[in-house]
């Protein structure tokens, strides 16, 4: 118990390589996430301590919602780290999202290193296809 | 110059304060928690002046942290309020924790307690300490 408590750091998931390509140095984490769907849009809320607006990067392609954030150095400069729980590092994450987002509606808001996303759902557009006899 | 940090036939107070941490921590662990590590994670970076404590808090109010200092303790106490989605939403991920916390840290010098500052930015709480002034280095001046 005590060894898993030490390294707590550990705990955190590693984010998946395949496909991000690294531009820093650095860790990078996969940040814990809540995400509920109400009948009107998509909500996720992202833990990223250390991240902030001008940090923080969200986009949605394909399908594909990816989040980064970029932390910047923590503690005071010139001292040494004498004793760690966590690892300071950048986040990725990347989900797929099955249901037609409204893009120009997508809200995203960062506050206490919590990023909070709410994609609305599209207007099902139901076109009613006619079907013409030759 | 002999530095308190790599004092070796003292014993590393370091080595001792992580020893010190998981006794703690397997302590309260076995109460209330045994399988979640402690929240939270706390780093300590240390330099000339006395020491910094870092924490990774995101999504607290700063008036819902309390950060108090006796002797060479600190303790950071505060709760962490979950989202109210409300009732009728599907689930699709629920990976962050919340409630109160209370973690204690003990650095291995006495702390001055009118020069603590404390600042929450980002998600990050920050804890200057500063020597107290009584256990400062004091040059000697040798007579010849």
């Amino acid at each position: 118990m005590a060894e898993e408590k030490s390294n707590a750091l550990q705990q955190r998931e590693p984010a998946v390589a395949e496909g991000v390509e690294r531009t820093r140095s650095g860790k990078v984490f996969s940040p814990p996430v809540d995400i509920w769907e109400t009948d009107e849009a998509i909500v996720l809320a992202a833990d990223m301590p250390g991240v902030d607006a001008e940090s923080v990067e969200v986009s949605l392609e394909d399908g594909v919602l990816t989040i980064r954030g970029a932390v910047r150095p923590h503690g005071p400069e010139g001292a040494d780290l004498a004793y760690a729980e966590y690892d300071p590092g950048d986040y990725v994450r990347r989900f797929s999202i099955s249901e037609e987002i409204d893009q120009d509606r997508i809200e995203a808001r960062i506050a206490g290193g919590v990023l909070r996303l709410t994609l609305p759902k599209a207007q099902p557009t139901r076109r009613k296809i006619e079907v013409k006899a030759e | 110059m002999l530095n308190w940090l790599d004092s070796s036939w003292y014993g590393n107070p370091w080595r001792q304060l992580r020893q010190m941490q998981r006794r703690m921590d397997r302590l309260f662990g076995e109460f209330f928690r045994p399988l979640a590590p402690a929240f939270p994670p706390v780093n300590v970076y240390t330099d000339d002046e006395g020491a910094v404590i870092t924490a990774e808090l995101p999504g607290v109010e700063a008036e819902d942290l309390d950060v108090t200092v006796a002797g060479q303790t600190v303790t950071i106490r505060g709760e962490r309020k979950a989202d109210q989605p409300g009732q009728d939403v599907r689930w699709h991920r629920q990976e962050r924790r919340f409630g109160s916390f209370h973690r204690q840290v003990e650095v291995p010098f006495g702390i001055d307690p009118d020069a603590v500052e404390a600042d929450y930015r980002r998600g990050v709480l920050e804890v200057r300490l500063r020597r107290a002034e009584s256990e400062r280095p004091k040059r000697v001046p040798v007579r010849g």
